[in-house]
């Protein structure tokens, strides 16, 4: 990714910082000029809880190009609370244990090192949602 | 009063963060020694293939800003202590502030004193807080720390820290009522720019190094506001691996009762700019109100910064609002050294 593109899309890859349409009310991720659902302008910014349940996944044994040092890892669609879908890694997760309908939560991650002298990419990943204290 | 804030700072918020995986001593005894040498400590904290200290930054810093419940926006300036900041230029306290939402009207700089880059924050935020100039001030400690294969700092170098958010003491669940440094010019522990790899003088890292700082900022503490150890509920210092921190403590005339909740370093080895901080994150997750709190950094080359903390009504709110540091020690998964040496990228040829 350019370093324009890293930086234009930064919120949204650190944080899920997405929208909420001002006339249906719903949830867009990545936010966008138009709304998906009703074609209206698209609304204020809004941050994602970032927790939802894995919709479907597929554990990578032959990477892309700038992942190959990862694998094996797994690609899941994750469904969000608030509704929108994204398509993430999933990470700290043993690759036998995950299964659909898996509660899963948001962590900021290192996505991939453009070589030993290029930009670091940070965003968003997903893991089994962890015990809290209480 | 001189060397003190003007107006009074507390701990309004506070995280842990601890990698996953765990390097137990016994695989490095078994490569390195044929399992002759016995490790310092149980096993150490391995960050995962996607980690470093920015990422573990923005995990505690979330934590912190869980418990505070305050508007980020309003944090004035977020600090990262660390020896292990994944860019030599190109601050990690930016992609924190970024990712928290904390941005624009923060300052966001990242600080270097060895392991106490943290607690170096902590006190400059305290500053920041005490003079006016913040409302609220982020200061993490964080470190993915390098242990050179074969050497004896490879038993320990951990990865781990936490976040502190402060601000007004009355909103505070701890408040610092004082702080003090302790430095001198030191060649413990180092390294060059350009070098992987840290430097260090053997056994001069205990004395004059660890002692001789740990031990009389201590000491002048107690001094200065006039308790006694027997005064404290919790005692936490630096751990770079038991014997140092134990030994430092039991000198002071602190008992194992004292040290239990803080005393981390066999669980998850030691986490450099987070050592004394992840320690202090365990008691907060487990103090009462009223409770007095010693904590005594050291960072080499060398200093220790001191800390007096008396806990507040307020805590038991924020305690169950995020992952405690437990929660991060228990999800434990044990590797080998083969595939630490895959996770932390010391393989010559890939």
């Amino acid at each position: 990714m350019s370093v324009a593109g890293a930086w234009r899309t930064r919120r949204q890859r650190y944080a899920l910082v997405g929208e909420i349409c001002p006339d249906c009310h719903r949830h867009i991720f990545p936010p966008r000029d138009v709304c998906p659902h009703c074609s209206q302008p698209a609304g204020p910014l809004h941050t994602l809880s970032g927790r939802g349940e894995v919709y479907s996944f597929t554990r990578m044994h032959h990477a892309p190009k700038g992942f190959e040092q990862q694998r094996p890892y797994a690609v899941a669609l994750v469904k969000l609370d608030e509704g929108p879908m994204v398509t993430a890694q999933l990470t700290d997760v043993d690759l036998q244990e995950i299964h659909i309908g898996m509660r899963v939560e948001m962590v900021t991650r290192k996505l991939k090192e453009e070589g030993e002298e290029g930009q670091i990419l940070y965003g968003y990943k997903f893991r089994p949602l962890m015990a809290t204290g209480d | 009063m001189l060397n003190q804030p003007a107006f009074p700072v507390g701990i309004v918020g506070y995280g842990a963060y601890i990698p996953r995986y765990r390097l137990p001593g016994s695989e490095i005894s078994r490569v390195w020694s044929g399992g002759a040498e016995r490790s310092p400590v149980k096993e150490k904290a391995v960050p995962g293939l996607d980690e470093d200290t920015a990422t573990m930054s923005i995990e505690a810093a979330r934590n912190a800003l869980a418990r505070a419940a305050i508007d980020p926006t309003h944090i004035r300036a977020v600090w990262v202590g660390s020896e292990s900041h994944p860019y030599a230029v190109k601050p990690t306290g930016t992609i924190v502030a970024e990712a928290i939402g904390a941005i624009p009207a923060t300052q966001a700089a990242d600080w270097q004193f060895a392991c106490k880059a943290g607690t170096e924050a902590l006190q400059a935020g305290m500053g920041f807080v005490g003079s006016g100039m913040a409302a609220y001030v982020l200061a993490i400690g964080m470190d993915t720390a390098q242990g050179r294969p074969g050497d004896a700092l490879e038993y320990t170098a951990g990865a781990g820290g936490a976040a502190f958010l402060l601000g007004p003491a009355e909103e505070a669940v701890a408040v610092v009522e004082r702080s003090l440094s302790y430095v001198s010019d030191t060649t413990d522990f180092w390294r060059r720019p350009a070098t992987h790899y840290p430097s260090h003088a053997e056994r001069f890292s205990g004395d004059p190094g660890y002692f001789g700082h740990v031990v009389p900022a201590a000491r002048r503490m107690m001094e200065l506001v006039d308790t006694a150890p027997q005064d404290y509920d919790h005692v936490v210092v630096h751990q770079p691996n038991v014997k140092f921190p134990v030994r430092a403590m039991s000198q002071l005339g602190f008992t194992p009762a004292q040290w239990r909740a803080g005393l981390l370093v066999p669980e998850i080895g030691n986490t450099y700019a987070g050592s004394a901080l992840v320690g202090l994150t365990a008691i907060l997750d487990e103090a009462e109100p009223g409770q007095t709190i010693l904590m005594v950094s050291y960072g080499s080359g060398a200093g220790s910064d001191a800390f007096h903390i008396r806990v507040t009504e307020r805590i038991r709110e924020v305690q169950g609002r995020a992952p405690r540091t437990w929660d991060y020690i228990r999800r434990r998964v044990a590797i080998d050294y083969a595939l630490y040496v895959r996770y932390r990228g010391k393989l010559a040829a890939r």
